[in-house]
Formats: C-alpha cells, sequence, structure tokens
C-alpha cells in the first residue's frame, strides 16, 4: 500500500525533475514533515485517551494514588446510565444547546440577510458585531455578572427601564428560573456574530443569475427567499449549526464562570458535572466513563460536521 | 459577477438599504454595550461602579487599575499620617482609602504567563502546522484524509474529558502548574487548526513556483524555504494570530491544570476580590488589559476571520 502510493507519485513526478531531487526523498520528506505533528498528538491526545479508557474501567482516585486499583468491568459505565444526575445534567445541556442555537441561528442568519443589502459601511459595522465572538468566554463570561448584579447590574437596570418592575426584584444568576436563561442571553450575544459570518458567506456564494432568472419568471421576493436563498444557504446554515452544537455541547468555561452550575444544579450542563465528579469528588474512574462516553457524543457530531465542511469546501 | 451593478435588476432598492442598515447599526452598538461598560467601569472608583442607577457620566479615576497591580492593606489614618509623602498617584489613591500599598499584586506575573504560553505555544503550533501542511499539500500521503480527520477530530474533544488523564500525566511527569506543559497542550490543541488553515493557503500557492525552483537545481527542502514559505507569510501570520487568541483565550486547560506559578490571566482575573467581595473597577481593568490585543487583532484579521473559524474551508 505504501510503496504503491511512493511509485505513483515517482511515476507522477516528471523525469528531469526526479533525478534533481537530490538528497531526502519525496515520501522520506513527506513523513519528516508530518510525523512531528502526528506524534504531538499521539503524545498529548491520544495517549492519555486510552488511559483514560483503561481509568474508566477500575475504582482510581486520583487523590488516593496509593489505594490499591480495582478493576471493575463495566460498573462505571452502567452506574453513569443510570445516575438520576447525569440525565438531568444531559437534559440541561441539551435544553442549553437547543436555545442557543435556535436564537442564535435566527438572528444570525438574519443580521446576515440584512448585511448582505451592502449599505454604506456595512463592512465597519460587521467588523464591530464580530468583536464578541473573539474575546474569551471566561473573562467575559465574568464580567457578565456584575451586567447581571440584581441591585446595581446594568442588564438589571435596562430591563427595568423598559419594563418598569424593580431592578432588584429579579435576580438573573440566582433565581432557578431565570439562570438557565442567562446563560443563554450571554452565549448568544457571543456567538450570534459566528453563526451570522458563516450564513454571509452563504448568501454571497449564491450566483446573482440566479436571481435574474427568478426575477424574469416573475417569482415573488417571498418565493425566492423559500425557493432560492434558504436553500442554497443552507449548507452553510449546517456547518454553523453543527459546530456551534459541538462547542455548547461541551460547553465550560463560560458557565463556569457565571453560575458555577447554580443555584444548586439548575444550569450544571455536562461538562460542569464532569468537572464536579472529576477534580472536587475526585472519582477518576467514574469521571473517565463520562468523559469516555462524552467523547463518543462529541467524535460522532465531528464526523458529520467534516462532512459538512467538505461539502461547503470551495474550489 | 459583473452584474452586481446598479443596473442589476436584483439589487436591493435603496430603502430596503436605508432599513437594513438602520438594524445592523443597532444591533452593532447594542452588542458593544457590555464591552463599553467594561471600559468605562475600569475608570470607576468602587462605590461609583455599584451606584444606582448605574453611572453613564462620572469623575474618571486610576483606581481600578492601581488595585489591579497592586494589593493593600487597611491601616490606622495615625499611622498613614506617620508616614513620608505619598510615593505616587495610586499611592495616594490608596491613602485616600485609608489603606497603604504592601507590594505588587500577582495580575503582572499572570499577565507574563498568558504571553510566554500564548506565544510559546503559538509558534510551536505554526512551527509544526506548517510543515505538516505542506506534506499534506504537495506528498501524496497514504490515508491522508483520515490522518486529516484524526488531526481536526483532536480539536473537537471536551477540555474537562482531556483534562482529566492530562492532569495525572503531567503530575507523573512533574509538568503540572508549569508553562511547558501548558506550551504541550495548546500547541497540541492548535496544531489541528494551523495544519488545516495551512493546508488552504499552501493549496493556493502553485506547484509551479516550486517545480521551476527545482529545475534550476534547488532540492525539494530549499524549494519549500526559498519559494513556499516566502508565499504563505500572510497565511502563517493569520494562522499565528488565530492560534494566539485561542491560547490568549483559553480558560478549562489553565483553570485545572495550573494553580500557581504558572497560571495565565483567564483564571485570574475572576479571582480580583477587595474589600468585601469582588473589586469590579480592578476586574474591569485587568479584562480590558486582557482585551486591547484581542480587538487590534480582529481588526487585523477581519478579511481572514471567516476562512479561520470554518477550519480553512470557507474562503469567501
Amino acid at each position: 500500500m505504501l510503496n504503491r502510493t511512493a511509485e505513483n507519485a515517482a511515476r507522477a513526478t516528471p523525469e528531469p525533475l526526479a533525478r534533481k531531487v537530490r538528497g531526502i526523498s519525496d515520501k522520506g520528506l513527506a513523513w519528516l514533515f508530518i510525523s512531528p505533528t502526528i506524534l504531538l498528538l499521539l503524545a498529548i491526545n491520544i495517549f492519555p485517551l486510552f488511559w483514560a479508557i483503561y481509568l474508566s474501567f477500575t475504582n482510581y482516585r486520583a487523590n488516593r494514588s496509593n489505594e490499591v486499583v480495582k478493576n471493575l468491568g463495566f460498573a462505571n459505565y452502567q452506574r453513569i446510565l443510570g445516575d438520576q444526575d447525569v440525565w438531568i445534567a444531559m437534559q440541561t445541556t441539551a435544553h442549553f444547546v437547543f436555545w442557543t442555537i435556535l436564537l442564535q441561528t435566527v438572528i444570525g442568519f438574519t443580521l446576515a440577510w440584512l448585511i448582505d443589502r451592502k449599505f454604506r459601511g456595512h463592512a465597519f459595522w460587521t467588523t464591530i458585531i464580530l468583536v464578541p465572538m473573539m474575546l474569551s468566554p471566561a473573562v467575559v463570561g465574568n464580567f457578565w455578572r456584575f451586567l447581571y448584579q440584581p441591585q446595581t447590574g446594568l442588564f438589571n437596570y435596562i430591563v427595568a427601564f423598559f419594563t418598569g418592575v424593580p431592578p432588584s426584584s429579579f435576580e438573573m444568576l440566582g433565581s432557578v428560573q431565570l439562570a438557565p436563561w442567562a446563560i443563554v442571553i450571554v452565549d448568544t450575544w457571543m456567538w450570534t456574530p459566528y453563526v451570522m459570518l458563516i450564513c454571509l458567506a452563504g448568501l454571497r456564494s449564491i450566483p446573482e443569475y440566479i436571481y435574474e432568472a427568478a426575477e424574469v419568471d416573475r417569482a415573488s421576493n417571498w418565493r425566492q427567499f423559500w425557493s432560492i436563498t434558504l436553500p442554497m444557504a443552507l449548507p452553510f446554515i449546517m456547518l454553523a449549526v453543527l459546530f456551534r452544537g459541538i462547542e455548547n455541547f461541551k460547553m465550560f468555561d463560560m458557565v463556569n464562570l457565571l453560575t458555577g452550575g447554580g443555584p444548586g444544579s439548575t444550569t450544571e450542563v455536562a461538562s460542569i458535572t464532569l468537572k464536579r465528579q472529576a477534580f472536587e469528588s475526585w472519582r477518576t474512574g467514574y469521571s473517565s466513563a463520562f468523559a469516555i462516553i462524552l467523547f463518543v457524543a462529541v467524535f460522532g457530531l465531528a464526523n458529520i460536521y467534516v462532512k459538512a465542511l467538505n461539502k461547503v469546501k470551495q474550489r | 459577477m459583473s452584474l452586481t451593478t446598479a443596473h442589476s435588476v436584483v439589487a436591493p432598492s435603496a430603502n430596503s438599504k436605508r432599513i437594513a442598515g438602520t438594524i445592523i447599526v443597532a444591533y452593532a452598538l447594542i452588542s458593544i454595550v457590555p464591552l463599553l461598560w467594561i471600559f468605562a467601569t475600569s475608570f470607576k472608583t468602587p462605590p461609583d461602579s455599584i451606584a444606582y442607577p448605574p453611572k453613564i457620566v462620572f469623575q474618571p479615576s486610576i483606581e481600578g487599575y492601581c488595585n489591579l497591580f497592586t494589593t493593600r492593606t487597611r491601616q490606622a489614618p495615625e499611622y498613614i499620617n506617620s508616614l513620608g509623602p505619598a510615593t505616587g498617584i495610586c499611592d495616594e489613591t490608596a491613602r485616600e482609602r485609608n489603606m497603604v500599598i504592601a507590594g505588587p499584586s500577582n495580575f503582572l506575573p499572570r499577565f507574563v504567563n498568558s504571553l510566554i504560553i500564548a506565544f510559546g505555544s503559538t509558534f510551536c503550533a505554526v512551527f509544526l502546522g506548517t510543515l505538516s501542511a505542506y506534506g499534506f499539500s504537495r506528498f501524496k500521503v497514504p490515508l491522508a484524509d483520515d490522518l486529516l480527520f484524526f488531526i481536526l477530530s483532536t480539536r473537537f474533544m471536551p477540555p474537562i474529558a482531556v483534562a482529566i488523564p492530562i492532569y495525572l500525566m503531567y503530575r507523573e511527569l512533574g509538568l503540572s502548574d508549569t508553562a511547558l506543559g501548558m506550551i504541550l497542550l495548546y500547541t497540541a490543541v492548535n496544531v489541528s487548526l494551523a495544519v488545516w488553515l495551512l493546508k488552504g493557503f499552501i493549496d493556493e500557492i502553485p506547484r509551479e513556483y516550486e517545480e521551476a525552483a527545482m529545475i534550476d537545481g534547488y532540492t525539494r527542502l530549499q524549494a519549500f524555504w526559498r519559494t513556499v514559505l516566502p508565499q504563505a507569510t500572510t497565511g502563517i501570520a493569520a494562522t499565528a494570530i488565530f492560534c494566539l487568541i485561542f491560547a490568549w483565550n483559553e480558560y478549562a486547560f489553565a483553570s485545572l491544570l495550573t494553580s500557581g506559578t504558572a497560571q495565565t490571566a483567564p483564571p485570574f482575573i475572576p479571582t480580583i476580590i477587595g474589600e468585601g467581595g469582588q473589586d469590579w473597577p480592578a476586574v474591569a481593568a485587568g479584562t480590558t488589559i486582557f482585551l486591547v490585543p484581542i480587538l487590534v487583532f480582529t481588526i487585523l484579521l477581519r478579511k481572514q476571520l471567516l476562512r479561520g473559524i470554518t477550519f480553512g474551508a470557507v474562503r469567501k
């Protein structure tokens, strides 16, 4: 297999060129160039992954490394799948992923659609809109705690200003009903620009002549939107949705700083549960099993995402 | 493409442009209010920062920045009066609050850690990424698609899940809470982005350049060095900025794997507290200093952003 490819490569190289290549062969060079990256990833990602798989079958606790490690078989996995708290965390995650993606897609697509009108100054304002997504979710998420302060926060003040309810009557981060939405708001604020930027690329990839043909056929604007704009931008929208889905499925930093999973466990998404189990309760074996389950889920999604990437790939 | 002129039958009308423009400008202004608020808060005094109603007009003060860089202790007024004249504006503000500057805070070392780790990992990721991207772009690598998928898939691993075995591994190797450990980890995360992005950039450089160079007697390696690299500079720079932003912003690994000497700014900033809770002007000052480089980079990168966030797949 290896040899045949090398032979093909050699045959594909024009004869005078092949003779010119001195020293290291192309095949050797290719591996010399690629192997450091692969080795690094094997050492930092794959080796730990296998270690985690091993640990997931044991009762190992990282804070009691002297204890005898027992093999538990699939007991950790069985316990996770039967654990009420894990299912609640998964539901919280699903709720968070669903609402953030819905809001980001609707707002992001609308913004892209408006920017595509190419009004004067659209490039400048687009750059301004893009700023939040480049910032650190942790550092900015931390600052949103200040905006959400019940007495004095800017967010509460603005809501109070427009609705008339007293600003100290509601706590965005402290109330069981509002805390999940507080996170959804920050995430939407931060990542709508991401969806917008990709949707904009989708809209700009639609050739003008299709609209001209539709105009000749006297298709209404409404009809053009549903039959041309939306279907042709759809692969791009899917790309954005998939990526945001994966990212929010493993969301940690912003939630950890805004609520830390609280109040109680109302905003405890999967990553927060994992962190509590692994680094607070030190149930290393159990949390490794949970980590493996999350890996498998993300890996499946990533596979679909790469297919979507190849679909929109230009050139 | 050439039909996109004022004469095009499908060009948006002036009216629809005006409405679209108004909505976009309104959204942009609303969405930067939190950032402007951070900036404004960094120049408020602690009482001003928690005043009700929130103060839009206020007397600017650099107390937040002073508090960010110093630790202070409360002292009796008699003791403060017995001291010599204040040595600087920060000393003066502290004394007004019956405090004495006790020493520098941890912000500067944490900020320096962020710089070292971000630049170190970016350099390594871009170095490895450029080599691999060239390899994937120019040679027939067996199972190239699978390898590329493998490389990208490592970026999607949930950080907390990765952190559990890494924590144990680093503990064994003595890499816990070291800059080297963090650089290795961030390099591994960033290299996937670097390979994918740079492969796109290198694919765009015509092979004819290298082939011509090789006919002139260069070896493959010399051709890579003398013709491909100079042409890929823009792509390498853009990739480096993306890697830098990731490493700069990263929180999950940093908060779990560093606690002291190698701690970066993101896990540190939320821990800035004053007397009786979070010192918001100091937090805002730290946040402002932390965000300004990213703002600059975002403006520099605006044309490459789309490419960066889609791993090079969408090029506009």
